[in-house]
C-alpha cells in the first residue's frame, strides 16, 4: 500500500470502492501532512478538520451501505479530500478572500461549485490562500502572508490560486478548487507542476464565487493529473439557476478510457506565444511536448493570433474596471470590516482604505479612472473593442485547428519579492494566460518538464467554447506516455 | 502620460478610498506606468468593431417567478458589524 497522500484522486476512489481504505484514513493522512508541512508552505488560510472528519464519517457510512447493496447510487467522488480556494463560499466557514476587509466574514450560503462537490461526497479539509480578491500572480498579495512553492521555498507558487496549487503539488490534498480570471488556475498549476483546468466562460457556476471581474471570472480545478481534474470538473459543470451566466446545455461526464491516441486532432501553435524574452527552457519544454502529442497521432500546424500582444493592456483595463464596480460593496455596512463612525462618507473611505491591500487599491483606482468621465471611450471603450479582435483571432484559428498549444507563462516560478515593487512587471507574467479569459475559451495547463533550477515548466492547451473534453483527452494521452506529472517535490 | 496628484486624489474620491500621502505618490507613478503601457491600444484602428462586454451569446435571462426559500434577515445581519431592529445600522446620513 502506497502512502495515502501519494494517491491520486482516482486511485483513492478505487481503493475506497474496494474497501481497502476509508475516507477517515485518507482525511487523517491529509490533515497530518498539512500539520507537518503547513508551517513551511502556508497553503491554507483556514483549516476545517471537524467538518472534514464528519464528512468523512458520512462518506464511510455510505460506502458501507453500498457494500451491502451494490445497486445503490454512490456519489461520484465519495470520501475524497479536497481543498477550496478561500474565495468560494462554504456556509458557516470564514471566507476571507485573502483580504483584511473580510477577516471575520462567515458567509451564510455555499457556492454552487462547493455544493456540487459536497453532493458528490467530497471531504473539505480547508480554504486555501489566495492573492487578495484573486488579484495577483504570486499569492504575495494575500493579507495572510504569502504561500511558498513546494519545489523551492524561496520561490512563489504563482497566483492567485497559489495556495491550491502548492497544496496539490505538496500532496496535502489530491485536488483543490481554484478560480481563473486572467490565468489564476493555469499559471500556479504551471509554477507548481500540477494540472489545472480553466473552464469555458459560462460552463461552471460562479454563484458563491466572490466577484472580481465578472465578464472573465471562472471556477476551475487543480489536481495532480488531467484525469483527476476531469473527474472533479465533471461534477461541477453545467447550468445553475443561481448564475444567469451559466449556459443551459448538457455537461456529460468526461470519459478518458482507452489507449492514448490523438489521430484526427489538429493542434495549432501560435507564433505570438514564442516571443523574445521567454525563458529558453520554457520554449524547449513546450515544443518538446508538442512533439509528444504529434507522436500520438496529432497533426501540428502554425496558427496566428495576431492581437495577442494587446491582451495585457485590454485585460488590465477591463478587469480593474469590473473590479472597481464589484468591490464597491465593501463599504462597512452589510459585512466585513468597518472603520470610522463620524459620517457615512468617512466610514466608506476609511473602511476601504484600511481594509484593502495595495494591489486591490491599485486596481480599483485604475478601473475607476478607466470608467471615469472623459476617459471611458479612450480606455474602457477601446479595450472592449480590442477584446472583440482578440476573440475573433481565436474564432479564426479554431476554423482550422481543434486546440492551441502554448506556454502558460514566459518563465518558471520567480523568486519571492522579485516583482512586488513593480506592478507592470508582475502583470507581464500573465501575458499568455489573459487571452483565453478575454475570449472565454477553456484552457488546461499541465507539466511538461523542468528547468535547470528544478522548477516545473507548464504547457497550456486552449480549446473551442465548451471544448473541455478535447483538452482533457489530449492532456490525459500526454500523461499516459510521460511521467512529469508524477514527480514530487522533496519536502 | 503622468497623472497629477490632483487626478489621483479625484479618482480616490470617486472610488471612496482613503489614501495616505505616500500611497498617493506611489499610485501616481505606478498608475501612470500602466496607463502608458495601455496607450498602445490607441494605435489600433477599431472603427466599425463592436465592443465585447460578454462572450456569451445574447439571450433572455428571465426565469419563472417562483417563490422559494431564501436567507433570513437574521442570516444576513449576522455578517454586519452593527445592526438594530432587524436593519443595518450606519452613521448619520443627514446631520
Amino acid at each position: 500500500m502506497p502512502e495515502l497522500t501519494d494517491l491520486t484522486l482516482l486511485e483513492s476512489l478505487q481503493l475506497l470502492r474496494a474497501g481497502q481504505i476509508s475516507s477517515r484514513e485518507l482525511t487523517q493522512a491529509c490533515l497530518e501532512r498539512i500539520d507537518s508541512l503547513e508551517p513551511r508552505l502556508r497553503a491554507f488560510i483556514t483549516l476545517t478538520p471537524e467538518l472534514a472528519f464528519s464528512q468523512a464519517a458520512a462518506a464511510d457510512l455510505l460506502w458501507q451501505a453500498w457494500r451491502r447493496d451494490p445497486q445503490a447510487e454512490i456519489p461520484a467522488l465519495l470520501g475524497v479530500p479536497m481543498a477550496v480556494k478561500d474565495i468560494l463560499t462554504l456556509a458557516g466557514v470564514r471566507c476571507t478572500c485573502g483580504s483584511r476587509i473580510l477577516e471575520n466574514f462567515v458567509p451564510p450560503y455555499t457556492a454552487t461549485t462547493v455544493e456540487r462537490l459536497l453532493a458528490a461526497g467530497v471531504v473539505v479539509v480547508g480554504k486555501t490562500n489566495t492573492d487578495e480578491f484573486a488579484m495577483g500572480s504570486s499569492t504575495e498579495n494575500s493579507a495572510y502572508g504569502y504561500s511558498r512553492n513546494p519545489w523551492n521555498l524561496e520561490r512563489v507558487p504563482g497566483g492567485s490560486s497559489g495556495g491550491s496549487a502548492a497544496a496539490v503539488a505538496a500532496r496535502l490534498v489530491p485536488a483543490a478548487l481554484g478560480t481563473d480570471t486572467g490565468g489564476s488556475v493555469r499559471q500556479p498549476a504551471s509554477f507548481c507542476g500540477v494540472s489545472g483546468i480553466k473552464p469555458t466562460y459560462g460552463r461552471v457556476s460562479r454563484y458563491g464565487l466572490v466577484a472580481y471581474g465578472s465578464s472573465l471570472d471562472t471556477v476551475g480545478v487543480l489536481a495532480r493529473t488531467a484525469a483527476d481534474a476531469a473527474a472533479v470538473f465533471s461534477v461541477m459543470a453545467g447550468y445553475d439557476p443561481g448564475d444567469a451566466t451559466t449556459l443551459d446545455r448538457p455537461a456529460p461526464p468526461i470519459r478518458l478510457d482507452g489507449q492514448p491516441d490523438l489521430r484526427g486532432l489538429k493542434i495549432g501553435v501560435p507564433q505570438e506565444y514564442f516571443i523574445e524574452g521567454i525563458q529558453p527552457e520554457v520554449e524547449a519544454g513546450v515544443r518538446s511536448a508538442i512533439g509528444v502529442l504529434e507522436g500520438l497521432g496529432a497533426k501540428v500546424q502554425p496558427v496566428s493570433l495576431p492581437h495577442t500582444e494587446y491582451a495585457l493592456p485590454v485585460y488590465y483595463l477591463i478587469a480593474p474596471a469590473e473590479a472597481s464596480a464589484n468591490l464597491a460593496r465593501y463599504d462597512g455596512v452589510r459585512f466585513g470590516l468597518r472603520e470610522a463612525e463620524e459620517s457615512l462618507l468617512e466610514m466608506y473611505k476609511r473602511t476601504r482604505g484600511c481594509g484593502f491591500g495595495a494591489e486591490v487599491k491599485r486596481r480599483i483606482m485604475l478601473g475607476t479612472y478607466a470608467l471615469s468621465a472623459g476617459y471611458y471611450d479612450a480606455y474602457y471603450g477601446q479595450a472592449q473593442k480590442v477584446r472583440t479582435l482578440i476573440k475573433r483571432d481565436f474564432e479564426t484559428a479554431f476554423e482550422s485547428v481543434d486546440v492551441i498549444a502554448a506556454p502558460v507563462a514566459p518563465t518558471t516560478a520567480f523568486r519571492l519579492g522579485e516583482h512586488t515593487d513593480d506592478p507592470l512587471a508582475m502583470y507581464l507574467e500573465d501575458v499568455f494566460t489573459l487571452p483565453a479569459n478575454l475570449a472565454g475559451v477553456p484552457g488546461l495547463a499541465f507539466p511538461v518538464g523542468f528547468d535547470a533550477r528544478g522548477m516545473p515548466v507548464g504547457m497550456q492547451l486552449m480549446g473551442r467554447h465548451f471544448g473541455e473534453e478535447t483538452l482533457f483527452k489530449a492532456a490525459h494521452a500526454y500523461q499516459q506516455v510521460t511521467d512529469w506529472h508524477t514527480r514530487t517535490p522533496v519536502l | 502620460m503622468t497623472l497629477t496628484l490632483a487626478e489621483v486624489e479625484h479618482i480616490a474620491e470617486l472610488a471612496r478610498l482613503e489614501l495616505s500621502e505616500e500611497e498617493k505618490g506611489r499610485f501616481r507613478e505606478q498608475l501612470s506606468a500602466v496607463l502608458d503601457y495601455a496607450a498602445r491600444l490607441q494605435a489600433l484602428d477599431t472603427s466599425g468593431i463592436p465592443p465585447t462586454s460578454s462572450v456569451l451569446p445574447a439571450r433572455s435571462g428571465l426565469r419563472a417567478d417562483e417563490p422559494r426559500p431564501g436567507l433570513t434577515p437574521a442570516d444576513l445581519l449576522r455578517s454586519a458589524s452593527q445592526s438594530e431592529q432587524n436593519q443595518f445600522r450606519v452613521p448619520p446620513v443627514l446631520e
